[in-house]
């Protein structure tokens, strides 16, 4: 593959050095002169010293081909925004991947239709709530485009779901359960499921439907 | 006819300072406090400091109810965003941006909003000056 990396901070060289190391075929953009000549050392003809979001600069680093991929990895969120724009809309570039260094700015990239997006602070903080146990519901991932996120959920001890097979639970409107994962073992959750406490079950849903899935899933079995 | 200018530099402050004569409410925004200075000490309209993409700080500007964004910031992808954003998510009757960069600005117009290109006005005024002089 040809991929285009625009950014030379540690993300986009190391995002470089992988691709090279795969075979892949790979040049970097980088506008800061210091930065440029310590990548030029490493990198020699790949990298390509200018302004990533000027169109005679991304059309010396190879856009025109188009490649592949185009990374836009700087430092400034409306750069990779613009370049992306660019990339996929003048030069035809299929897939664009853009780092959100401000999470706040995430909305102007959904708007503007640039995804995948990565952003190393929601990662962060989605291994936070990984490992915090009072997040009963974790987000693993997002799929922005087609609308669908898959979250994992702890089925309790007491919890209304434990001892319920999958086709006894009125799960919400555009909610499946993926996969029941048990000691270890995952198995593709099927309707004859039989949930246990202690189940981690894989959920795929609509966005906005975790509180009734929770429901579902986690709300204690009403006392008789 | 109420007017936000986000980017308050030496563009901005003038054309704000233009339009609140000719009766026009204008909020002025920009990221540093001391671009107040250059709307001068009587300057009647809002002065809002924030960074121009922050959503808060725009909405706190009147995005929403604004009639035209000028996008004046020295950033010119800076001013391609907000203007995009105006223009779709807050659906601002007039959004125009300046954009120094002629191809940039060639291939952000016609998106619904106006693009003015400095560098691009002065290449063909240059340019008209040059040849102008073949002639005489």
């Amino acid at each position: 593959m040809f991929l285009l990396v625009v950014g030379g901070g540690k993300v986009g060289v190391s995002v470089t050095r992988t691709l090279l190391g795969l075979n892949h075929e790979v040049a970097l953009i980088e506008q800061e002169r210091n930065r440029f000549e310590r990548l030029e050392e490493e990198f020699e003809h790949r990298a390509v010293y200018g302004d990533g979001t000027e169109l005679f600069v991304l059309e010396r680093a190879g856009i025109t081909r188009p490649p592949d991929i185009v990374v836009a990895v700087t430092g400034d969120d409306e750069d990779n925004i613009i370049i992306c724009q660019l990339a996929r809309e003048k030069y035809g570039v299929e897939k664009v991947i853009a780092r959100v260094n401000d999470p706040r700015n995430e909305p102007h990239f959904d708007l503007l239709n640039i995804s995948p997006t990565v952003s190393a602070t929601n990662m962060v903080l989605a291994l936070i709530e990984h490992e915090v146990p009072q997040h009963e519901l974790v987000h693993l991932l997002e799929l922005r485009k087609e609308n669908l996120e898959i979250v994992e959920v702890e089925i309790k001890r007491g919890s209304s779901a434990e001892g319920k097979r999958v086709e006894e639970l009125r799960l919400p409107e555009s909610t499946r359960l993926i996969s029941v994962m048990r000691e270890g073992k995952a198995e593709i959750a099927v309707g004859s499921t039989e949930l246990r406490a202690g189940d981690q079950v894989l959920a795929i849903l609509e966005p906005g439907r975790e509180t009734e899935l929770k429901k579902v899933l986690l709300d204690e079995r009403a006392r008789v | 006819m109420k007017a936000l200018i986000v980017g308050c530099g030496r563009v901005g402050s003038a054309l704000a300072k233009r339009l609140q004569k000719a009766e026009w409410e204008v909020v002025a925004l920009d990221e540093s406090e001391e671009a107040l200075g250059r709307l001068g000490e009587d300057w009647p309209g809002e002065f809002h400091v924030g960074h121009a993409l922050d959503i808060r700080v725009l909405e706190d500007a009147g995005i929403a109810v604004a009639d035209a964004l000028i996008a004046s910031t020295d950033g010119d992808n800076t001013n391609i965003v907000v203007a995009q954003v105006a223009k779709l998510r807050y659906e601002v009757p007039h959004v125009a941006a300046r954009i120094l960069d002629p191809a940039r600005a060639q291939f952000y117009s016609g998106r619904g909003f106006d693009v003015v290109s400095p560098t691009g006005t002065a290449i063909e005024a240059l340019t008209d000056s040059a040849l102008g002089s073949e002639k005489a």
